[in-house]
């Protein structure tokens, strides 16, 4: 490999894609922490219905896991991207709009990737429900607290710190998969790449880019999420 | 809805299963036969915990579309790789799909079956080895058996993954069930029912794995089974 | 199942309204381009839009005083995009055929190229029959030129973007010769037959010119006869809505302008190095 014409390439001068790929990368983050957010709203709504007690909704939750864990998520972005426009348009036609609504990228890959990764969040917030001490529930209800205020200071807390090293693993499957909106035109950094690729014929090179970026934001993320559980986790140790 | 072209999507649909299926089987049963080499290789040296976590951090690190990528238009740019003995099978896109769907599943494979021999109690192995049990026979017989047991419903979950993960060999011109899919979409323009097949097709292939694995787990676990009834 | 539908629906209304596009009296228009179809549409190293589709574009909305911008989007999910409303026209090098008509419509065509076939110098199939202009709308000539192209290519692999006029004639006229390979962008079999991953590729002679400008594009050649017409189309035009007839109207009213005073050609002179710009 020419490393000089490499660095060319991937710098920022005139013929350089620097610029873009840092703009693609940027992109990548954001629908990534967009689709997580969306995961956690789905796995809420999720672990909730399976926990309720009702079986209806018990059901109904059981399916969405069990029918997004085995359908390519390539699909489902397909499913959002041309399905969700037609959808939406139903939509404003009953409300009497007039004309075509559509998704954008972004908003596909958020919506896609986050019900996806709400299927496995829903497993992870259930998993971390449950392994709350049955105790510290029964001390709360002793005490007299309501059910708001439990949930806010007892069941709220408690499940997000033991869902933190799985929710850890949810948003590196986030990070990877939003490689896949790259197929909705969407500006990031799998996208690009291909982009420029194509263009330079030099698809290697930047591949073997992309691939360290990716590494970096996925370490970097992997960091994140391992501060976040040591510092979660101190109440624990000190008593 | 309409139901005749429902039926002709499933038909054409359908056509591509045997080759996702293939895809499916190939690179699971050579990706664990990799990830088991993987995991034993770990625990042997200090250097070769290091490779074998390199390995694992840099492929779990990355999108497996991204791996797809760089081997089949990555290493297509060198000559020297178009004019080496591995070419014949570079060349074409059905084993550089399995090349990248293979090595993306033995790294996630080899720390499954590695969670799986750290639960092999100390004390079987000694009482192989004070059985008198060789190195190979002690993990042949002992070690491998329990592992595998141990990891096997996680291994299913990675299975179900890696059935997915085969629409991605459509990227590389692969006419799977996913890339039929997308052929129709692209000559028919109904996006939705093209993948409410597609999909269907998928959910009952991971349905019947999960049976599959279910039942293996039962006959690899009676002494569970029995102590239930 | 029903589920699944219901979830993405709930989700879908939540965050209709920020997306919603107004019923438009035409002031603005979003154009669709691949981005990967030099040197109709591509993207520079900054990211930017550029090509002679965007150019052409920028001329002809300015006759009708229309604001237009791009987006880039693949090629493969173009069409269900425009009629699913995610942008309102389509400008990369889309042929005007029958099939197409059938689910949107289209302007008057700017430009009309032939498609032909590109090899590498060295190949066998370097010394395919090259008769010059066949109109598949003359059969007599059509089946004489593929039967003179058929034993070369007896067994060969042979590239091709998904969904596109080249691709139905494969399928047509080649099916039981060649294996046809499909692409989702013509750059990807232009890196594979670089690669020797595809024994030649189809595509039209616009886009490989721009093929054999690009770094290492002097080891191929254009071969085979240069097909157009029947099937082939008319040539590419504008596509859009069935439904939007108003900004057809519009369209062709400064695509026209523009071909008739010579704005169009000379764009094609400068973006192919050749004429290859539509009739009136």
């Amino acid at each position: 490999m020419d490393f000089d014409a490499y660095f060319q390439l991937i710098g920022f001068g005139p013929k350089g894609w620097g610029a873009l790929l840092l703009q693609a990368a940027a992109m990548t983050l954001a629908v990534s922490a967009s689709a997580f957010a969306a995961s956690l709203v789905f796995g809420t709504l999720g672990a909730w219905a399976k926990l309720s007690g009702v079986r209806a909704a018990a059901v109904a939750s059981e399916t969405y896991t069990t029918v997004l864990r085995g359908i390519p998520d390539l699909l489902v972005i397909y499913l959002f991207y041309f399905g969700g426009s037609s959808v939406m348009t139903a939509i404003g036609h009953m409300m009497g709009h007039e004309g075509f609504l559509g998704l954008n990228g972004f908003t596909v890959g958020t919506l896609a990737v986050g019900v996806v990764a709400g299927a496995y969040q829903t497993e992870a917030l259930r998993g971390a429900f449950l392994s709350i001490p049955k105790g510290e529930l029964e001390a709360a209800r002793a005490v007299g607290m309501g059910r708001l205020l439990m949930l806010r200071r007892i069941i709220a807390p408690r499940t997000l710190r033991f869902a933190l090293p799985s929710m850890g693993n949810v948003w590196q499957q986030v990070l990877k998969e939003s490689a896949l909106v790259s197929v909705t035109g969407l500006a990031e950094l799998m996208r690009q790449m291909h982009v420029a690729a194509g263009s330079t014929r030099m698809p290697f090179d930047f591949y073997i880019t992309g691939f360290l970026i990716y590494l970096a934001l996925t370490t970097l993320s992997g960091f994140g999420f391992r501060a976040a559980e040591v510092h979660t986790m101190r109440p624990e140790r000190r008593s | 809805m309409d139901t005749v072209f429902l039926a002709e999507t499933m038909g054409k649909l359908l056509a591509g299963l045997p080759l996702t299926i293939e895809l499916a089987i190939i690179s699971i049963s050579a990706g664990a036969v990799l990830a088991t080499i993987l995991a034993l290789f770990r625990a042997t040296s200090p250097i070769a915990e290091a490779i074998v976590r390199g390995y694992v951090f840099t492929l779990r690190g990355t999108p497996l579309l991204l791996q797809i990528f760089l081997i089949y238009y990555g290493l297509g740019q060198f000559a020297e790789v178009r004019h080496s003995i591995l070419w014949p099978f570079l060349r074409q896109p059905y084993w550089c799909a399995i090349l990248a769907l293979t090595i993306n599943t033995s790294a996630y494979g080899s720390e499954i079956i590695r969670g799986g021999l750290q639960s092999v109690p100390a004390g079987a192995i000694e009482a192989g080895r004070a059985a008198g049990m060789s190195r190979l026979l002690l993990t042949r017989r002992i070690v491998l058996p329990i592992a595998i047991r141990q990891a096997l419903p996680a291994y299913g979950n990675e299975m179900i993954a890696m059935v997915k993960a085969t629409s991605l060999a459509s990227i590389v011109t692969l006419m799977e069930v996913s890339g039929i899919a997308y052929a129709i979409i692209s000559e028919t323009y109904r996006a939705i029912e093209v993948f409410l097949c597609a999909g269907a097709i998928y959910l009952t292939l991971n349905f019947l794995l999960t049976r599959g694995l279910a039942v293996l787990e039962r006959w690899l676990n009676p002494h569970l089974v029995q102590s239930r009834t | 199942m029903f589920l699944r539908r219901l979830l993405p629906l709930a989700a879908l209304a939540l965050i209709a309204a920020p997306f919603a596009s107004e019923a438009k009296d035409w002031k603005k228009v979003v154009i669709a381009t691949e981005g990967a179809y030099p040197p109709y549409n591509m993207h520079a190293p900054d990211g930017k839009l550029i090509g002679f589709e965007i150019d052409l574009a920028m001329d002809v909305c300015k006759r009708v005083n229309l604001e237009c911008s791009f987006i880039a989007q693949d090629w493969d999910g173009i069409i269900p995009g425009l009629n699913a409303g995610k942008y309102d026209a389509v400008m990369s090098g889309m042929s005007i055929t029958p099939k197409r008509l059938e689910v949107i419509d289209f302007t008057h065509a700017y430009t009309n190229s032939p498609t032909t076939f590109l090899v590498e110098k060295g190949s066998p199939l370097a010394k395919m029959a090259s008769p010059g202009r066949v109109s598949l709308d003359d059969k007599a000539g059509t089946d004489a030129a593929i039967a003179a192209i058929k034993p070369l290519l007896k067994g060969k692999i042979v590239g091709v973007q998904v969904s596109t006029i080249q691709s139905d004639l494969l399928n047509a006229f080649l099916k039981d010769t060649v294996e046809i390979r499909t692409y989702k962008t013509t750059e990807e079999h232009d890196l594979d037959l670089a690669a020797g991953r595809v024994d030649a590729a189809l595509a039209s002679v616009s886009y490989f010119s721009s093929t054999l400008n690009k770094p290492g594009g002097d080891k191929f050649t254009m071969v085979g006869p240069l097909l157009t017409g029947g099937m082939l189309g008319k040539g590419s035009g504008i596509a859009l809505r069935k439904t939007d007839t108003d900004l057809k109207a519009l369209l062709d009213k400064g695509l026209l302008a523009a071909i008739k005073d010579g704005s169009v050609k000379a764009l094609s002179m400068q973006w192919f190095k050749a004429d290859i710009s539509a009739a009136e």
